[in-house]
């Protein structure tokens, strides 16, 4: 027989399927019969459906088709068709901007051509999926802060592929579409421009991603420890501040001396999430337009450590008289 | 009172904690047995050290040390020299005729254990240029030589014979040809440059271009593509010449078995004042190959038979792993070329590739 904990976990109430609240403008039709699904039910939700897709969403998701199987079937030429070959290398495969001889002309589609077309299609997805989170958070009468949130991540995800390699005057300054070939163009971006740890925003970016896994480990932490008095309910603890608030608020007042509201810890969440990718994109906007090598614009501006010269001093071996290799 | 919850039996609990932790065991099935070692080669707080496990290493070296060959046993004196007493000795003509059989010996048991002297020569007439091989050696001696004698600020006083790359070998196990993953066949097909994107065994299992090789170890392509100031001055190396030279690096990092702080401060993988002398040996070593690749090894491409060229029909050519095959020094730093000093004598001048056809060593 379950035993009662807390509201949201072990016990799952299934009754009749929640249809969803009437919203003030018309809507394509929702689509399936709303079931439960036990399993679900224990990381969230058990109810599954009735789906809402729409045009827009529609209409993204068969932008983001293309782009997949452009992705996909370049991916598969490139191992000569070989589907065994395909699954063994796909962590490896990719699909690559063109190289720097075009500039920003259009590529013949072997040379480039098929990266911008998966690129075009890839965004024309994204963006229209962002139209339909704002649509339809306007449709449900919510603040629009979670499509502005993924703005945030389109912001960055435009710098890497659209902004700076317009700025740069080369679609090859892009990053390719694959698993560990976008994770070396990483690697060689930062090393191309002297090491991306100098960079400040990358700094501040890291930040905001490190302090965003915190807030959400503290917040989260904070409200499974409450829930026994309710604290889940937080939008309820905003508006009529219960013991659960109460306590929650005292445990980092004693521990941290200074502690967020109900309403607070949210928007700090918010702002450490969205700041990370915004910064981010900042300093990816930077590198190569602006500053040519992070570190010795550290170097220039006192961010640098020096160490002892423990083998004495080492000198570029071309820059010797008598060298002429 | 149990503190187990009424709805999980006793069976489930079990089975809920052993899956998981066989799981993990099998994930860590590719791990090597801890602890590896761990050696500074840097100030402290620079993180510059190598990762070695004693274990693995210890057995490297034993199989290494028992591998080695002994020393020919020294060559008695002799007035006469090799030119006068044999027909056709063109490089090494100034050793006295027993250091130059004593030579012969140990090439012998260098490069062709199994095949004997008939992989380079006419049992018939020694002295006849008939076999490819023959042609190859000669200008091998003289590509040892010039390593020995002009490239000692990469080799040093180690210096190299033939067995540092052939190490029993006729053919030396680590060498590279133009192009060595396949050429993207479908014209439809994105842009792959150098067969990148593949998983290539040559720039450590990377995604990157395949053959750095032919275009910074064979051609002088720069590798150095880091701006040289802070703010950008119209400095310009693409992303793929980068990559170009994170592949190559990621050989010789490969190939001699380190990590990349042995020659650099990560921080600033360009700047020499904080990189170790590792590096300038390093670059020395880079001359060398590009010098050793474009001086003796392309140009014997006309005299290999069809199955020693490459899929693009160039010569078989050196990169750093064909002398380190995995050390950091060649054959872990054993000085072989101290029982053969005969090979340090420079002798550069080249000697014309014959023009009439070849053959093929007696099997």
């Amino acid at each position: 027989m379950p035993r009662y904990q807390n509201i949201f976990t072990r016990v799952q109430v299934f009754g009749h399927p929640e249809p969803g609240i009437p919203v003030s403008t018309p809507i394509y039709p929702r689509f399936g019969a709303p079931r439960y699904v036990k399993l679900f039910g224990r990381f969230g939700e058990a109810q599954i459906g009735p789906f809402y897709l729409g045009a827009l969403g529609l209409a993204s998701l068969v932008c983001g088709a293309f782009a997949i199987i452009i992705m996909g079937m370049n991916m598969l030429a490139s191992v000569n068709w070989n589907p065994i070959q395909f699954v063994r290398q796909l962590f490896w495969l990719a699909l690559e901007p063109p190289p720097a001889k075009y500039g920003l002309s259009i590529p013949p589609m072997s040379e480039g051509g098929w990266w911008l077309l998966a690129g075009f299609f890839l965004t024309a997805s994204i963006l229209l999926w962002w139209t339909k989170l704002y649509v339809s958070a306007r449709r449900l009468g919510m603040g629009t802060h979670v499509p502005w949130a993924f703005a945030a991540a389109i912001w960055l995800f435009l710098v890497l592929g659209f902004i700076r390699p317009i700025a740069m005057g080369t679609w090859s300054e892009a990053v390719p579409f694959g698993i560990f070939p976008h994770l070396d163009w990483t690697a060689a971006f930062s090393i191309r421009y002297g090491n991306l740890f100098y960079n400040p925003f990358h700094m501040l970016s890291i930040f905001f991603l490190y302090g965003s896994a915190l807030l959400f480990a503290m917040h989260g932490a904070t409200i499974l420890a409450v829930s026994r008095y309710g604290g889940e309910r937080e939008i309820e603890q905003i508006v009529d501040r219960g013991t659960a608030s109460e306590r929650a608020a005292l445990f980092w007042r004693w521990t941290m001396g200074f502690n967020a509201t109900m309403e607070s810890i949210h928007r700090w969440a918010w702002w450490f999430a969205v700041l990370c990718p915004l910064t981010g994109g900042i300093g990816i906007l930077l590198t190569g337009t602006v500053v040519d090598n992070w570190y010795l614009w550290g170097v220039k501006h006192g961010l640098v450590p020096t160490y002892p010269a423990i083998y004495g001093p080492i000198v570029d071996p071309s820059t010797l008289p008598g060298v002429t290799r | 009172m149990s503190t187990r919850p009424i709805n999980q039996p006793r069976k489930r609990a079990l089975l809920h904690a052993i899956v998981p932790l066989l799981i993990g065991v099998l994930g860590l099935g590719g791990c090597e047995q801890p602890p590896p070692k761990t050696a500074q080669n840097g100030y402290r707080g620079t993180g510059m050290e190598q990762v070695v496990n004693p274990r693995t290493y210890a057995k490297a070296v034993a199989a290494l040390n028992k591998s080695l060959p002994e020393a020919q046993p020294p060559a008695d004196p002799s007035p006469k020299k090799a030119s006068q007493v044999y027909q056709n000795v063109k490089v090494l003509g100034d050793l006295n005729e027993n250091e130059f059989n004593r030579v012969m010996l140990a090439i012998t048991e260098w490069v062709s254990p199994e095949q004997g002297c008939n992989y380079c020569h006419n049992p018939a007439n020694l002295a006849e240029d008939s076999v490819y091989t023959k042609i190859v050696a000669r200008r091998m001696f003289q590509m040892t030589r010039e390593i020995n004698e002009t490239w000692k600020p990469h080799v040093g006083d180690t210096g190299v014979t033939c067995y540092t790359c052939h190490a029993g070998n006729p053919v030396p196990k680590n060498i590279w040809f133009n192009g060595v993953a396949e050429v993207n066949p479908n014209k439809m097909a994105g842009y792959t440059a150098g067969g990148q994107n593949k998983a290539n065994k040559s720039v450590g299992m990377t995604s990157m271009i395949a053959d750095p090789f032919s275009a910074l170890l064979n051609s002088k392509e720069a590798i150095r593509v880091q701006g040289t100031t802070a703010l950008t001055t119209g400095h310009v190396a693409s992303i793929e010449s980068t990559e170009k030279t994170y592949a190559l690096m990621m050989h010789m990092s490969e190939g001699l078995g380190v990590n990349c702080t042995f020659c650099h401060n990560s921080r600033s993988f360009g700047s020499w004042s904080s990189s170790t002398p590792q590096r300038v040996t390093s670059w020395h070593g880079i001359q060398m190959v590009r010098a050793l690749n474009s001086s003796y090894l392309d140009p014997l491409r006309p005299v290999y038979p069809e199955e020693r060229l490459g899929p693009q029909g160039d010569a078989p050519k050196t990169f750093c792993t064909t002398c380190h095959q995995g050390w950091n020094k060649p054959l872990n730093g054993a000085k072989m070329m101290k029982d053969h000093l005969e090979l340090n004598r420079a002798s550069l001048t080249p000697i014309p590739l014959p023009t009439t056809p070849l053959k093929r060593p007696e099997p």
